[in-house]
Order: C-alpha cells, then structure tokens, then sequence
C-alpha cells in the first residue's frame, strides 16, 4: 500500500491486494489481534439501527499490537472534520493502557476494516466507541495473560500503564506489549458479553482535549483527499450532464470535443464522457460538446413547492399521542395556530463528490469522498457486476460531508469510466454537478395549533409533520393532551421533490425544531411570560432544565415577555440522547432586512465527553453552519430548474456572520458518550427566528430569514 | 500555447515547458504534484485554491499560469521552513482552526498575505479580510483567534 493512499498516518504493510479477511489477517503479520464477531452487541446494535436488518457481516480486526509496540486502531469509519481520529484513539488509548501516540488509526478501507454503516448520525462514538473500548479491554487481557506467563507472578498481581504489564507488588517486574507481542501470533474473537471495562472515574485520556492528530497534515497540505490521488496513466473525466432532473438527451455533437489533443469520448450506457490525462484538458474538451436535450414539463418553483406538499400529503401517522386533544381544546381560552415551512437546504462541503478508481488484477479499488465506504463497496459491486470481495473502497481524508456523501454516485461513475477505458479514471464533480446531484435536507412544513388555559399552562398540542419526519417531532414539554402526526417521512421517494433528497446534518431536526421552538416561543409571548419561564414552566425533565439553567447563567438571560425590542431568543431540543440548550442575540437592521447574531451561547449535555474542545468545535461547527440555513440558505429553483449551482448565489455563511460563540458542555460523566455532531444545529432555526421576534416584534414562520422576508415583513421603509 | 516560463516556486526557481492558457491551480496540481490547493468552486468565489503571486492572494482557478512568469509562487507546502511550521500554521493546529481541512490551505495563504499587508490587524480587519474564503465545517471563530495569535507571534 502507498503512503499518499490513505488517510492513516502510519498506514499497516498490508498488500493492496488484500484478498479475504482471513487472508488479510494473516498479513498483519506477527502480534496480537483482536476481532469482534457481528454478534457483538453495540455491533448488531449498529447493523440493526442502520440496515434495519441486523446485517450479518464478517468478523475483522478493531486492533493490533504490533510486535514494536505499537498500535493499531481500525476502523470502517472516516474523517470528514468530525476529529474522531483523535478521539477514537483516545478512547483505544485510555483502555488498553498505551500512550495516545503509540497508537496509529486505519479508517475507511473495507479491506482492513470491520464492517460499518457509514460514518453519520452522530453515531461513531455512541457505537463504535463502546466496541473499540471492548477490544482494547479484552487485548489487555491478553497481555495480563501473557505476562504472568512470563514474569512467574499471578496474572491478579499485575497492573498495565504506559504500555508496560507489571507486577504492583514488586514494580521493576515488569514487561513490555511490544515484548510480549514478539514472535507470537495471537488473535481473539469476541463474541456475546463485554469484557470488564475501567471504571470512568478512573480515566485520564478520556475528558482530555490532545491535539487534533490530522491538524499538521491538514495545515502542511500533505493530508490527501481523494482528489488528490493519482494513478498511472488515470484519465479525468468530464460527464455530460441534463440541464434538469428527467431530462432525455435527443442530440450530441462531439465533433469538436474529439479534437482536442488528448481528448477521447467514451460511453457506457447512458454515460457518456470526455476523458484525457488532465483535468483542466478534459473540461475543455468538455465545453465543446452540444448537446439537446428534452426536458419534463414543470411548473414547480421554490414558492409554490409547499402547496405540491400539502396537496400530495399522504394520510398521517401517529407518532405520539397522550390524553386526548378533545378534552385539552375543550379547556383551551387561547389558541394560537401556525405553519412553519422550510425550504430545500444544500449539504454544500467544500470538496465536491470525487472518486478514483482503478482495475488491479481482477480487483476493483476506488478511493472516494464518501461517508459510507461499504456502503460504497455494495454499490460498486452491484453496478459492476462484481463479487463484492472483489471491489475495496478507501476513503481518505473527507472534506466535508454533512450527510451529503452517503451515496455513491461519482463512486460507480468512476468505476464503469475505468472499466470502459481500462485505464484508472477520476472523477470529480464540479460545483454544479454537486449541486445538481445533492441530496438536499427535504423542504417541509409543520402545523401547530396549541392552546393555553386561563392560567397560562398549554392544555392541548397538535402537531403535524408534513415531509420532515418524525422522528424528532414529539414535543418534551409536559402537555397533558397531545398528538404528533406525521406525513410522508424525510426519506421521501418518488416523484414529489423535484430533486434527490436525503440526511442533511441533523436529519429531521432541523425543521421540527424550528417549528416546535417557535410555536413555543408564540406561546410564551400570547402568555406574556418571558420566554425562558415560560419553558422551564412546562418542564419536568431534569437534563433539559439544567442545560437550560447553564445557558442562562452565562447568557445572563435577562428576565422578560418578548417582543423587548433586545433581539433576544432561546430554543432548545432533545437530540436523541443529547441535550441542547442555546441563546443568542440578533441585530435587525429593518432598513435593509439583514438580520445578524451577534452572540449566541450554547449548553450540551451530551453524556460523558471524550474530547472536551473537539466536542466544542463540533458545536460551534453546528451553531456556525445552522446560521446558514436560518438566515440565507435556500435552495432556489423556477420551472424545476435549479437556479443556484454555485456558492455566488448560494450563500453559505461568511466570517461577517459570525456571532461570538460560547459552549458550555454540561457535565453528566456517568451517562456513556452520547451523540456530538448534529444536535447543536438543530437550534438554529428557531434560535434566530425567535430573536428576530423580540427584535421586530414580527413572528417569521419561513426559513430562511432573508433580508427581502425581514424588509416585507418588518421593514421600515 | 506550449511556451518554457521560469518562475520561483516554494523559494525554489523553477522551469515548466507548459501551455500558458492553462489554469496555475491545475499546473500546480498535476504537473508540478502539488495538491495542497484544492478546487472548490471554479469560479474564484470560495477561496480553496488560494495561493501566493509575489505575496498577494489569488484564486489560482482564475490565473492562467502565464502570470507566474518571473515572480514566486507560495503555495501551503512551501510555508514551512526547515521542518518548522510557520506560525500561521501553528496557531490553526493549536486553536483546532480546522475540521475537515478541505479550505485550509486557502485560509493560511489568505491570512499570510493579509499579515503582511497589516501586521497588527484588527478583529475586523480579519474578518474582512477573510470574508471571501469559505468554510462549511463551521471553524471561523477559531480561523479569528488563530490569525490573531499568529499575527502576535510573527511580530515577535
């Protein structure tokens, strides 16, 4: 295997031909090996939460100790910025007793790897972070094991620190992993049941904030994304593209194109490409192909969309229900009702969908930008016809995925390219192929109505999800009589988007939030209750109410009923076992619209933190690009034509929105990691809507909050 | 059309037999290896293949590789010397001013020549003079706070 390949910082010398897991774990070569079989139970917890099915899939290895002591974590997981290089290691660390730099990280290669879902979801230190600790737990035992073999002392007499076994009676006894590990080839199973694991109180790596492991290579330039892989004689690629979704390609001219010197047109199918060894030669080559196409009629643009919604609505399901909505309204003196609409929102990484892939031997290996390098491996092996044994995907450093690069479509691109070429083909999208190929967070609406008593209290809550899911609709407030209904879920097929949708960082949280934390905040103000009271009013939960205690005490929440003209707003949520508790303050110009945070604090609970400034940068990441879809992000689009397909009119947020920042991790160490990567952003929507109310005294029910929506609205002139 | 220019390249001179139409950030890309600019947009709106002409920042997706005939060339791999980060690079390892590390090159480079266009940059100088690059892992605030403690250190 080739060091620029990978995004391991000490890749293992396995042959890039590794053939099956068996043989591969042979190839590891000498030292201890630890697996964990599917039947492990975070992993089929996994499997089961991620296929619904409880995929049966190989056992692999989680960890080695290599006969030089050092370490080797594998993982089916990958990087995008999420720093679970770090703090997986920290985790395999902390349990196997071994410096942190002692131990090398191997993600995203399906032949090295064990099986995984995907890297989303918030997911990998909930769950892979549990089996990782089991292996390093059970490794130590090993090592236990081993050493009072060789040290002549009762393996209970013998303590593990520094990557050292020793005797705690008589410390100069004492042996090395890496000695122990010399000429023996050791490799454990784990099956059912967990291995004894440290207790928390006694850690010391994990709740620490090291270094970012990736950060020198990422400031250095020499981190390499899959763009910048290169193989022998590879050809670029440029693929010829419709001008709308459905669009049926009736004329092509590649006359020109073929003259560029270089150039070749290839088809496969309905792929149909210029290729030649560089790049910038295959774009220009690709500029001078016509093309006609054939477009479906459409009269669907991003203001009527929502009434399509509503109009092709399924009928709803019941997600949760409690006393009986009848009796609440019977009791109500006020009822306020609302919709609340948000628009398609665009994943948008910096690094457009890229692929590389090459033919070795009757093997297919791709490197791609993908979140989901074996859910990448199916599809190869499906498209191409392919024993998936026979395909490997490796994804090196991912610039960016925010649930955007689950599919795979540059992924068989690449690959059908390189079979119709036999040469090794990338591909990599340009902005607008990643545009026109995203999968963009659903547009939805949300239907509220809720009534308050003469007492102020909420008597009834009927919620309705149209598009955005579920999952995250019931409301936690204590509402004697409520009902959360919800139609067609996130996962929408078929043909009532006019594009592909799909998870969006913090998957139907987002819109549920917005309209669940404004429709509160509408209530608290008929009410006339300051807003924060009003919550805590209707709050038993403790977790909820004491992150919402800590965001106020450093907000310095100053008591009182909006609109107070300050721009103050709070929203907080439950983000499966996360909790989020968040205030911020807007200015409004009403003049020219534009709306601007200028503060915002934020309080998590998240369980026990295994990387305490990682988990801060994930929630400033979230709060930062929350800010986006709250305030300028929509997707625009007339006639079923996409009108953004650049970032010079899709405008993500800039260093001039930026609000100062303040993250407050509420600490809770006896609860397991919980997730880290999406809560926070959920907030955003109605964190800015609500501040924008207290600021205008207008109620905006439609993200984002543009300029033009404040000028209409609250404008002054 | 192929033409033989000279430029110095990372502080190295450097000779390219090259068509002069052709983008820089391709040419530094494929013929020259170096892949620490990356392409964002195409459009020189994000700021991903930023790099330095004579110590100014440009979007080298929007430079024909002709205007480096006779000046330096900075691109990231040739901001640290002898095995020592430059402190701009230090200050974004050590205030984790990076996630998934697709726009730092592009960050360091603008902010390198923003430093040595204001050494004693204001908050919001920073930020208006960072505007134009973009991130979407969402590490501004810390891009802010490393610039300035770089800028501290660079002046000694």
């Amino acid at each position: 295997m080739k060091e620029e390949t990978v995004n391991q910082l000490r890749p293992p010398a396995a042959s890039a031909n590794a053939l099956d897991r068996r043989q591969f774990l042979m190839t590891l070569g000498g030292g201890i090996i630890i697996c964990l079989s599917p039947s492990f139970p975070t992993l089929a917890a996994e499997a089961y939460s991620a296929t619904g099915s409880g995929a049966s899939k190989d056992f692999n290895a989680y960890l080695r100790i290599a006969p030089d002591g050092r370490v080797t974590c594998f993982t089916g997981k990958i990087e995008m910025g999420q720093g679970i290089i770090i703090s997986l290691a920290q985790m395999l660390s902390e349990e196997l007793d071994v410096p942190l730099n002692s131990v090398d990280m191997v993600m995203g290669d399906t032949d090295l790897c064990p099986w995984d879902a995907g890297t989303f979801g918030s997911r990998s230190t909930k769950y892979f972070g549990p089996e990782l600790q089991a292996a390093a737990a059970e490794a130590r035992a090993v090592l236990i094991q081993l050493a009072a073999e060789r040290l002549g002392v009762p393996a209970d007499r013998l303590v593990t620190k520094a990557a050292m076994v020793m005797d705690k009676q008589a410390p100069e006894k004492k042996v090395s992993y890496g000695d122990l590990a010399k000429g023996k080839r050791i490799e454990r199973h784990l099956d059912r049941g967990q291995p004894a694991l440290k207790p928390a109180s006694a850690y010391t790596v994990i709740g620490t904030s090291p270094l970012r492991t990736d950060a020198v290579a990422k400031v250095t330039g020499k981190a390499k994304f899959t763009g910048d892989i290169t193989r022998p004689e590879m050809l670029h690629a440029r693929i010829v593209r419709p001008p709308v979704h459905g669009a049926k390609l009736v004329e092509i001219d590649t006359a020109a194109a073929e003259k560029v010197p270089g150039a070749s047109i290839v088809r496969d199918g309905d792929l149909i490409a210029v290729v030649h060894p560089l790049p910038d030669q295959a774009e220009k080559a690709f500029n001078l192909i016509r093309t006609k196409f054939t477009s479906p009629p459409s009269d669907l643009n991003d203001s009527n969309i929502f009434d399509r919604l509503l109009s092709r609505a399924p009928e709803p399901s019941l997600v949760a229900e409690k006393g009986d909505l009848a009796r609440g309204k019977a009791q109500a003196s006020r009822i306020i009702e609302s919709t609340y609409r948000q628009g398609y929102v665009a994943h948008a990484p910096i690094e457009t969908h890229t692929a590389v892939a090459a033919f070795e031997g009757d093997k297919l290996v791709v490197w791609a930008s993908t979140q989901s390098p074996f859910g990448a491996q199916r599809s190869l092996a499906a498209a191409l016809k392919l024993p998936e044994r026979n395909v490997r995907v490796i994804a090196p450093f991912v610039g960016g995925g925010f649930g955007g690069k689950n599919p795979g479509r540059q992924v068989v691109e690449a690959a059908r390219l390189a079979r119709v070429t036999g040469k090794p083909v990338q591909v990599a999208w340009t902005r607008a192929e990643e545009f026109f190929y995203d999968t963009f967070q659903p547009a939805a609406v949300v239907k509220i109505a809720a009534g308050l008593d003469a007492s102020n209290r909420i008597v009834f809550w009927d919620y309705h999800v149209y598009f955005a899911g579920g999952d995250k609709a019931p409301t936690f407030y204590d509402v004697p009589h409520q009902r959360t209904q919800e139609s067609g879920g996130w996962m929408a097929t078929g043909s009532l988007h006019p594009f592909a949708t799909g998870a969006w960082r913090g998957p139907n949280g987002n819109t549920n939030t917005f309209a669940r934390e404004s429709h509160m905040d509408a209530l608290a103000a008929s009410a006339g209750m300051d807003p924060l009271e009003f919550r805590l009013a209707h709050l038993k939960d403790k977790r909820m109410i004491r992150v919402l205690e800590a965001a106020a005490a450093t907000f310095d929440w100053p008591r009182g009923k909006a609109p107070s003209g300050r721009g103050l707003g709070l929203s907080c949520l439950i983000y499966k076992g996360t909790y989020v508790a968040a205030m911020g303050e807007a200015e409004v110009d009403k003049t020219s619209g534009a709306c601007k945070m200028k503060r915002i604090v934020c309080a998590q609970d998240m369980g026990r933190v295994v990387n305490p400034e990682g988990a801060k940068m994930q929630m400033e990441g979230c709060l930062t690009m929350g800010l986006g879809y709250s305030l300028t992000e929509m997707v625009r689009f007339k006639d079923g034509e996409l009108l953004d397909l650049n970032f010079d009119t899709y405008q993500i947020p800039t260093f001039s929105a930026l609000p100062k920042i303040q993250t407050i991790l509420v600490e809770n160490p006896e609860m397991p990691p919980q997730e880290g990567g999406e809560p926070a952003i959920t907030c955003m929507g109605a964190l800015v809507a609500n501040a924008a109310f207290d600021a205008t005294g207008v109620r905006f029910t439609e993200l984002p909050i543009t300029p033009q929506r404040i000028k209409a609205k609250a404008g002054t002139s | 059309m192929i033409e033989t220019i000279e430029f110095k390249l990372n502080h190295e001179p450097t000779r390219l037999a090259v068509d002069t139409e052709r983008t820089l950030l391709w040419v530094l890309r494929t013929d020259l290896g170096l892949t620490g600019a990356k392409y964002g947009c195409g459009i020189g709106v994000c700021g991903a293949c930023t790099v330095l002409l004579n110590g100014e920042a440009l979007r080298s997706c929007q430079v024909p590789v002709l205007d480096a005939k006779g000046k330096e060339v900075l691109t990231i791999e040739g901001l640290a010397r002898n095995g020592q980060l430059h402190p701009l690079q230090q200050a974004f390892v050590d205030h984790g001013a990076l996630q998934c590390g697709y726009c730092t090159s592009g960050m360091i480079l603008n902010a390198y020549s923003l430093l040595l266009r204001k050494p004693v940059p204001t908050e919001d100088e920073i930020i208006t003079g960072m505007e134009d690059n973009l991130c979407r892992c969402g590490a501004h605030q810390r891009i802010v706070a490393a610039i300035q403690t770089a800028a501290k250190q660079m002046r000694g």
